[in-house]
């Protein structure tokens, strides 16, 4: 027994600490399965089969297919800019890079309506060339791109400022092309962050609810993601469907949560 | 190759970091920069290395037949001061890096890199270290891997950022003369940034010394340390002690001693700074021959004894070195009141005389 933390306080603090996580994490991912399951394994199988859930189970990955490159592409080229350029306005862009963390996301559906809707800004100028953003799968992914843009940029901006730009000079005055050094240095240096970056854009993609709420028009089948269908399964009063959609969102998050405990081992390791 | 600075220029927003430098290099020399932080030294480098452009003026190389010759990147060695050595590569995979990286008609075989690599790897005391990273490797090993690794490309000339400043005083010892060595045998023209006078005065052919963006003195060790060219060079090559007085006839009068300083022979009366090193003040015990003073510490640090004393006329605190020898014949004790003699000085005339 240690001076600092004697025996009594620990357990106090660990049982608190089981006692929460009990609660708020792993009591409703349990009863998302309860319920999933309230018809047994033949209730569930039959609730998967509908082709409403399995069109929103494949739109939802298409969208964050698309909107998670994007957004790591832009994160690494945006973290890279920044901490090694100076360019006016450098601090606004940081700043700004954060809004989407404290702009509520219904705002941000709200915001994009009057944008693309009809009777948006750019609404005739769509109409006219035929371009269905609102309602419609690009409306989808935009929303999902402006809710998950921080997260890349924002694990990589303090990863590649603490390290500095000395290995990248090393590179390139021991003789590297810049796509050399970008290959052999600058990516291997910060692949750690930028899988972890990916990973939680990603799972934020998959789960986000409140823009792509605004910008969907619950067409079902059509473009209702895995969290809108689950909504519109559950004002039905159909549970079991529901609870199935969200069992296979809580399969995708677990999932993310493999590769990331994964990931966190490698990056202690290093 | 030699390296020639003409009018180089240097502002970072409103800070001059280098103002109107100019500056020879000579083939296989060892150059040192040296001059306290902020003095630009840094900069100056990394201007010769290509890492930084200069506002006005350039940089101009030329080989051994004085050819101008033009220099790329893949041609400089630099060793940077906290190693940037590639984290997540091993010692061979950092080495062989600037080989590796080569166009590949000039690229060396599997073979001949491997090889090299072996063989700079022995140069700097590394053999066997080749599969451990960086990160496994003593400050000292660090250093001497970013040096392997600026070899490898056989560049045209070596720079190294404060080479030695982050290890401890040991290593750096064992470093500096190893460096010089490894200078003797493959003789390239390097320089290198050094804030620490003795390295400078050490290691290198010749000093450079910066202060607030410009040169202050150019010469050999021998000549920066015995004929300072100023206030700033003297103060900086080593401890100093300060005696105000008046020079009059080549002579510089301190209260009641004078000291020879012949550069001076023309000047009459002007009130002058005399510089002088710690064990160029003798304490003497006969009275009347010296400036009285007080001893106030001993400290004895092996081979010499530091003396602290206060001049009663002035109050001023002068430091004394002597050797043991003398320091046990004078037998000198805390408190008591001694005598000072100026053996060598170096008197500046006064910046505030009329």
């Amino acid at each position: 027994m240690n001076r600092y933390s004697p025996n009594f306080t620990k357990w106090i603090f660990i049982g608190l600490v089981y006692f929460f996580a009990f609660i708020i994490l792993i009591l409703p991912i349990l009863i998302v399965f309860q319920e999933a399951f309230a018809k047994g394994i033949s209730g569930y199988l039959e609730s998967l089969q509908e082709p409403d859930t399995i069109s929103a189970f494949l739109l939802t990955l298409k969208v964050a297919a698309i909107a998670v490159p994007i957004n790591t592409l832009f994160g690494f080229v945006a973290a890279f800019t920044i901490t090694r350029f100076q360019f006016p306005g450098k601090n606004f862009i940081l700043t700004i890079i954060d809004s989407p963390f404290a702009v509520s996301p219904v705002i941000a559906g709200l915001i994009f309506l009057l944008i693309f809707g009809r009777q948006g800004w750019m609404g005739s100028f769509m109409e006219q060339w035929d371009i269905k953003v609102v309602f419609n799968t690009p409306g989808l992914i935009i929303a999902t791109m402006f809710i998950t843009l921080p997260f890349v940029a924002r694990e990589l901006i303090p990863l590649m400022q603490s390290q500095g730009k000395e290995e990248e000079e090393a590179g390139i005055l021991l003789g590297a092309s810049f796509f050399q050094t970008l290959k052999k240095i600058i990516i291997p240096n910060v692949k750690w962050g930028l899988l972890y970056g990916i990973i939680l854009c990603n799972a934020r993609a998959m789960g986000e609810f409140g823009a792509v709420s605004v910008l969907s028009g619950h067409i079902r089948g059509q473009t209702n993601t895995l969290p809108l269908q689950i909504e519109v399964l559950y004002n039905e009063y159909n549970s079991v469907q529901a609870f199935t959609a969200a069992s296979l969102l809580v399969f995708l998050s677990l999932l993310t949560l493999v590769v990331k405990i994964i990931l966190e081992k490698n990056i202690h390791r290093k | 190759m030699s390296i020639e600075i003409k009018n180089v220029y240097k502002t970072f927003g409103s800070f001059e970091a280098l103002s109107n430098i100019n500056l020879k290099i000579t083939h296989g020399e060892l150059v040192a920069l040296l001059g306290p932080s902020g003095s630009g030294k840094t900069t100056l480098l990394r201007i010769i290395a290509g890492l930084e452009s200069p506002d006005r003026g350039e940089v101009i190389f030329h080989d051994e037949n004085q050819i101008p010759s033009q220099v790329k990147n893949g041609d400089v060695g630099f060793v940077f001061q906290h190693y940037a050595l590639f984290r997540h590569m091993n010692i061979f995979e950092n080495v062989a890096f600037g080989l590796k990286v080569r166009k590949k008609n000039v690229r060396p075989s599997k073979a001949e890199i491997e090889e090299r690599v072996y063989k700079l790897l022995k140069l700097v005391q590394l053999d066997n270290f080749q599969k451990r990273y960086p990160s496994e490797l003593s400050g000292g090993q660090r250093q001497r891997v970013a040096l392997a690794r600026a070899l490898a490309i056989e560049p045209k000339f070596l720079l190294l950022d404060e080479p030695f400043g982050a290890l401890d005083a040991k290593v750096r010892k064992e470093l500096r003369t190893w460096l010089r060595r490894l200078h003797d045998e493959i003789h390239i023209t390097s320089v290198f940034v050094t804030h620490d006078q003795e390295e400078a005065l050490e290691v290198s052919d010749s000093i450079v010394i910066l202060r607030s963006g410009k040169i202050e003195q150019i010469g050999s060790p021998d000549e920066v340390y015995n004929k300072p060219k100023s206030p700033f060079v003297f103060n900086f090559l080593g401890d100093v002690n300060l005696f105000h007085g008046r020079i009059q006839e080549g002579k510089a009068i301190i209260g009641n001693v004078d000291v020879d300083s012949p550069e001076h022979t023309g000047v009459s009366d002007t009130s002058a700074v005399a510089y002088v090193r710690p064990y160029d003040v003798e304490i003497v015990r006969i009275k009347d021959q010296g400036i009285a003073a007080e001893i106030q510490y001993i400290h004895s640090t092996g081979r010499n004894v530091r003396v602290e004393l206060k001049r009663i006329d002035t109050g001023t605190l002068i430091e004394s070195v002597l050797d043991q020898e003398t320091y046990k014949s004078l037998n000198l004790l805390p408190g008591e009141t001694v005598f000072l003699r100026i053996k060598k000085a170096k008197v500046y005339v006064d910046d505030f005389s009329i």
